[in-house]
């Protein structure tokens, strides 16, 4: 199919984009990447009277790796974060996310900001953005907010963005240097949407005990769950399979999964704890560059 | 107000395969269907027209993409290639006559997504016939094929891109 007709703007700042999403701001869309929008209007299932069109706001699209903070603009592509040096070095699991997203085909034009604002309950950036203490910049007719990523994702497809309201960067916190990391799956097929997905970081201290930790999950709620207890749980212990099974069991017992065509709520379940082991593990493995295998 | 916004036609400047087009579209137009039914381009086949098939990737300034999930108008001033670009004056590229040699097609419908795609890969990674067959079947899982069952497919990307080493070595 095709999509209906829509008025069209493809400003070229981020102060026409704003003005162009006040003309009429229930009724406008944002076209970013495209990857989930076109579908839709190609499908029908979306009729915007109005779309804006972010591809030629450079403004949107660089990426600050120098600070504490990372800030990567809401224009930049998937792909992007799959290949940037930068993003390699001090936020793997954020590139490793990425190569669960769809194809090669699609991560050349979805972006980052696309997928934080489509908050797919599926998506991989969500989690990842959540394990790694994300938050949102807004920027609206009244100015400029932050959002935290636990305040940012309420729910399938809806997060806290205002009508005439734009998503223009995320930063996040880089996890400490020696960090492990992990983001694993289990998707029908490669590039599928994830029935589950989990993102962890661990670091180990000197001393052989985890001083940082962090978990987030795609696919098994409404939004992603973030296991906000961890730090508490793991700070101070060593990182083994006890402790592991321990946090999994947890995560079984918070997490709110759903039925669908692709899986059972309980499937789901189930794949969750074995995945959040595997990932801790993993992550174990990979600190300090390494570590013990 | 100036309203920034227009649903009226626009005008597209494109560059396919090295030849420049021009067209007025409305904005609500498919990249794919500005190659097929404005340029008459027909070898960027249209399938499930919401980005699973694969059927229509092209290269967008040399990176793949959906040309069902891109307007035509934000194709303006970018440069395209289709598969019509491939095949030259002495005949098919290399990836085509390896993929006729290894009957890497039947119908022939996602052919022309597999090639470009397959391109950009080769392009990237030159020794990707060197890889694993599970990250070369990974790499080219977002085009579907419902007749081969893949395997010729695998066969001739891999042989295609030792055919391009071979090209440009031998300059």
């Amino acid at each position: 199919m095709k999509p209906p007709r829509f008025a069209y703007a493809a400003p070229a700042t981020l102060d026409e984009v704003l003005e162009a999403l006040g003309v009429e701001p229930d009724a406008t869309t944002v076209l970013a990447g495209g990857q989930s929008l076109m579908p839709m209007l190609n499908m029908r299932m979306a009729a915007p009277r109005v779309v804006v069109d972010l591809n030629r706001v450079g403004e949107l699209a660089g990426i600050e790796a120098g600070g504490e903070r990372v800030r990567i603009g809401a224009m930049v592509r998937q792909r992007t974060i799959e290949t940037d040096p930068r993003i390699a070095r001090r936020l793997p699991l954020l590139a490793e996310a990425t190569t669960h997203i769809a194809h090669v085909p699609i991560r050349t034009r979805g972006t980052v900001g696309g997928s934080l604002s489509h908050a797919d309950p599926s998506a991989e950036l969500p989690a990842a953005i959540s394990a790694l203490d994300g938050r949102m910049h807004l920027r609206g007719a009244d100015g400029d907010r932050v959002v935290a990523a636990r305040e940012f994702f309420l729910g399938p497809l809806t997060t806290a963005i205002e009508p005439g309201e734009l998503l223009v960067a995320v930063d996040v916190a880089a996890p400490p240097p020696g960090s492990g990391w992990a983001f694993l799956e289990v998707a029908r097929t490669h590039g599928a949407f994830a029935l589950a997905g989990v993102a962890a970081v661990l670091h180990v201290g000197s001393d052989g005990a985890i001083d940082h930790a962090a978990l987030a999950m795609c696919g098994v709620g409404s939004a992603p769950y973030v296991a906000t207890w961890l730090p508490e749980t793991a700070t101070g212990e060593h990182p083994d399979e006890a402790l592991f099974e321990q946090v999994a069991e947890r995560v079984r017992d918070e997490i709110s999964p759903y039925d669908d065509g692709h899986a059972t709520a309980d499937y789901r379940r189930r794949v969750a704890v074995v995945l959040t082991q595997r990932a801790l593990l993993t992550a174990a493995g990979r600190c300090n560059g390494g570590g013990p295998s | 107000m100036s309203l920034p916004v227009a649903q009226e036609a626009q005008i597209v400047n494109v560059t396919v395969n090295g030849d420049e087009h021009t067209a007025t579209v409305e904005p609500r137009l498919l990249l794919a269907d500005l190659l097929r039914e404005v340029f008459g381009l027909r070898g960027t086949h249209l399938g499930c027209e919401h980005g699973v098939c694969g059927a229509c990737t092209i290269l967008l300034d040399g990176e793949p993409v959906r040309s069902c999930l891109v307007l035509a108008v934000q194709a303006d001033g970018r440069e395209l290639t289709t598969v019509e670009g491939l095949a030259g004056a002495e005949g098919l590229h290399p990836l085509q006559e390896a993929f006729r040699e290894h009957h890497a097609l039947q119908c022939g419908f996602c052919t022309p997504g597999f090639l470009l795609t397959a391109l950009y890969l080769i392009d990237g990674d030159p020794a990707i016939d060197e890889r694993d067959e599970q990250e070369l079947r990974e790499a080219l899982s977002g085009n579907l094929c419902r007749c081969t069952g893949y395997q010729n497919i695998v066969d001739a990307v891999r042989d295609g891109a030792a055919r391009l080493r071979t090209a440009k070595e031998e300059g």
